[in-house]
């Protein structure tokens, strides 16, 4: 099972890319536990996430191909 | 108002078949208020203006500095140190002088809030922290308020609206179902420090206009319950569906009264055990004992402060220069909105945890026009 993950804003700053895949993830709370291991400075920042396209705000299943996209806010203007 | 006698100004607008008289008399008679006359703000009033939105209001407490001109194309460099809601209205004056123009010489607060908006159809986001932007969407949520939202930082922005019904889902979303806790400041970063590209705000700014138009005359389909991620550097947009958050972490106003006691300051303060002093005790604390005050802006940044006597070590000189700071006293540093000087006593204390540092709550620019009133 894989899944594709897009990130936004200074999230991409910390994991170096725009985009990354990630193998053998079941749900929401493993893949943030996973990024957390990967990258620990995410752990600071309170973004949001969305499976394909749409925001979720609990911890739910993945599947093979889908697309999670962090969003950080920011608040610049 | 009506259009008829004006109707070469927007005639280009009214021969679009979807358009047409009907939407152009729907602006005519629109109010809408703009959030900060900066990068968003200057795009999205000037092209409000030019299509005829009827009445303007404008929120702005700060003055030009030259850091400004490269994004907010409102202003020239003669401008600099003049009020901007001021100067923004003039300009637009000479854009289209048949709209009325309103501006608010004043810091937005939950106490002037309410009153504010009620006298406008639709709010526009413009503002650069993250306590104003809960405070303006809570506004907006408590008294049914469509609110487009536009945020930038560096090459990316974001733009959506909030507090707008979709008539086929029935659902409407706002800002804490897209972020519903505050960002720590010690991790959050603005434009001051990060930088801008000035054409971002351009784009994000216009398309914030173009919302609130869709909302205002009902042509085309708003972006309703959704928020658009604009990258300038791929240029690609992605964008996500808003849900309703449906067990809140935190607890937000849910009326009026509620709104009016909430602090936003504090919930967008930093909860890990860093020191602030809010501007009476910050009073109380430059009255009663000697205190080493050192702000942590730019060289060049504005407000001038003279009301008393500080040293100037801009954030990014800091950890170079812990080593120069006199430590017989206690230590309040300040910037222009809080969170730098947040970032300044976390890296104080890294050398110094024995000495007491504060960071002033809500910054400089409010402390003065705190000052001034009291």
């Amino acid at each position: 099972m894989k899944i594709k993950i897009l990130v936004f804003g200074q999230l991409s700053e910390i994991i170096n890319a725009s985009e990354l895949e990630l193998l053998a993830i079941n749900n929401t709370d493993e893949l943030n536990k996973k990024l957390f291991e990967l990258y620990p400075k995410l752990e600071d920042i309170k973004y949001t996430l969305a499976i394909n396209k749409k925001i979720i705000h609990e911890n739910t299943q993945l599947y093979h191909e889908d697309i999670v996209a962090l969003l950080p806010p920011f608040s610049g203007g | 108002m009506s259009f008829t006698q004006n109707n070469d100004r927007y005639h280009r607008q009214i021969i679009l078949k979807e358009f047409g008289e009907t939407a152009q008399q729907k602006l005519l008679n629109a109010k809408v208020l703009v959030i900060g006359a900066g990068g968003l703000g200057c795009p999205a009033l000037q092209y409000l203006a030019a299509a005829g939105v009827g009445a303007i209001g404008i929120i702005d407490f700060d003055v030009v500095t030259i850091t400004n001109l490269h994004r907010q194309i409102l202003f020239s460099a003669n401008d600099i140190g003049k009020q901007k809601a001021a100067t923004a209205a003039i300009k637009l004056a000479q854009i289209n002088p048949e709209i009325q123009i309103q501006i608010y010489n004043f810091q937005l607060t939950n106490k002037n809030a309410i009153e504010l908006f009620a006298n406008y159809d639709l709010v526009i986001d413009g503002t650069d922290n993250f306590a104003t932007r809960y405070l303006i969407n809570d506004a907006c949520a408590i008294l049914n308020k469509p609110l487009v939202y536009g945020a930038v930082l560096r090459f990316e922005g974001q733009v959506g609206v909030f507090n707008l019904i979709d008539n086929e889902t029935k659902i409407k979303t706002n800002y804490r179902d897209l972020f519903p806790e505050p960002p720590n400041p010690l991790n959050a970063i603005s434009c001051n420090e990060a930088g801008v590209i000035g054409v971002l705000p351009g784009i994000i700014g216009t398309m914030q206009a173009t919302e609130a138009i869709k909302i205002i005359t009902g042509v085309g389909k708003p972006l309703c319950n959704k928020i658009i991620s604009y990258n300038a550097l791929q240029n690609s947009f992605y964008d996500f569906e808003i849900t309703p958050v449906l067990n809140p972490i935190e607890t937000f106003p849910q009326n009026e009264m509620e709104f009016l006691n909430f602090n936003y300051e504090w919930f967008c303060s930093s909860k890990d055990n860093v020191s602030v002093i809010s501007f009476i005790d910050f009073e109380e604390l430059r009255t009663k004992e000697k205190i080493t005050i050192i702000d942590v802006r730019e060289r060049n940044e504005l407000p001038l402060v003279n009301e008393f006597d500080f040293i100037s070590i801009p954030l990014n000189e800091l950890p170079n220069l812990l080593a120069s700071i006199p430590t017989d006293n206690k230590i309040v540093f300040f910037c222009k909105s809080g969170n730098r000087s947040l970032k300044a006593v976390k890296l104080f204390y890294e050398k110094y945890p024995q000495i007491t540092a504060f960071s002033l709550i809500g910054g400089i620019h409010a402390w003065q026009q705190f000052n001034n009133k009291t």
